[in-house]
């Protein structure tokens, strides 16, 4: 009796640690969305900042999404995905960064 | 005496295997499907490569200054946004075992995908009737290429949302179904995330260059 009243309590316990990440995640998401938009419909910086900012507020979202929506951590049961992940990442910087970065040299040399 | 003892524990050892095993062989699932996301990334990797490459290549016809709407991706974006939070309810309503409540915020999911790809086709069809088509320029082709890709994605996402809801409808939440559904969350959170790289890098820098 007293052990499935202590799982409820459990279970009421990590049902609000769970809405609470998500929402935590959420508002977070909310901001680092406004922010790159806001300064790019109102323009009050300089193209070069503008650009900083778009690209610094979408890479801490997409960290916001793998912590708080995909639950990517380092623990026991989560390290296998986050390292996959991690070697994705290496392979996209490879193939795309380099990619781009060959084409567009190349392209400056044919000018 | 001993054989005794060590028979109960083996039967003990079977009967505990069991659930183990069923665990083991979702969270196997679970790590393929990851996989399989992570090829994904790769080949959407590949198509934004694509676009870096050919977004200037205008053929003197609109660049992306002249035809993203920001007002519009900006509901787009917040409709995606909504959806991932409606899912991640909906989720934990499913592992509590609460299959009304948990039909429910899969609906909602629903209809916002829907609103989503609903002004994605909107502005797909826009953008053709003014003659801005993909056969226009190598960038309009990219374009339509790299967020017809991902629209592909999201509707491929509603389709297997929908038939997640006739499945709970029938046979209600059990732990095959649950191991679906954590598929279909990683799979659409995975799409929100595309979708970020999508506005950053096609739309909002689109629009300052």
């Amino acid at each position: 009796m007293s052990q499935s009243k202590l799982n409820n309590i459990e279970q009421v316990d990590s049902i609000y640690m769970e809405i609470k990440s998500y929402l935590i995640g959420f508002v977070l998401s909310i901001i680092l969305t406004a922010i790159p938009f806001w300064s790019v419909m109102k323009a009050p910086f300089d193209k070069q900042i503008t650009i900083a900012v778009v690209l610094v507020t979408a890479i801490v979202q997409i960290v916001v999404h793998l912590k708080y929506f995909l639950h990517l951590d380092f623990s026991t049961k989560g390290r296998l995905n986050t390292f996959s992940f991690l070697f994705t990442a290496l392979v996209i910087v490879m193939v795309v960064g380099l990619s781009v970065w060959i084409i567009y040299a190349a392209n400056a040399l044919m000018m | 005496m001993n054989m005794e003892i060590a028979m109960e524990r083996m039967t003990q050892q079977v009967q505990s295997a069991d659930p183990v095993e069923h665990h083991d062989s979702d969270d196997t699932k679970l790590f393929g499907f990851w996989l399989y996301l992570m090829t994904d990334c790769i080949l959407f990797a590949s198509v934004f490569a694509t676009y870096a490459v050919l977004y200037m290549n205008t053929d003197g016809g609109v660049s992306g200054k002249d035809i993203f709407e920001l007002n519009f991706v900006l509901v787009e974006t917040l409709s995606l946004l909504f959806s991932s939070i409606t899912f991640g309810f909906a989720f934990i309503c499913a592992k509590r075992n609460k299959r009304i409540a948990t039909l429910s915020w899969l609906l909602v999911t629903f209809a916002l995908g829907c609103v989503f790809i609903g002004m994605e086709v909107y502005e797909f069809h826009h953008l053709i009737m003014a003659g801005h088509g993909p056969q226009r320029s190598a960038f309009l082709s990219s374009f339509f290429a790299l967020v017809g890709l991902h629209g592909l994605h999201v509707t491929a996402g509603l389709i297997w949302m929908a038939i997640m809801m006739v499945e709970i409808l029938k046979t209600g939440l059990n732990n095959r179904s649950i191991t679906r559904l954590n598929c279909l969350s990683l799979f659409w959170h995975f799409l929100d995330i595309v979708w970020i790289c999508v506005f950053t890098l096609v739309y909002l820098l689109g629009v300052i260059s």
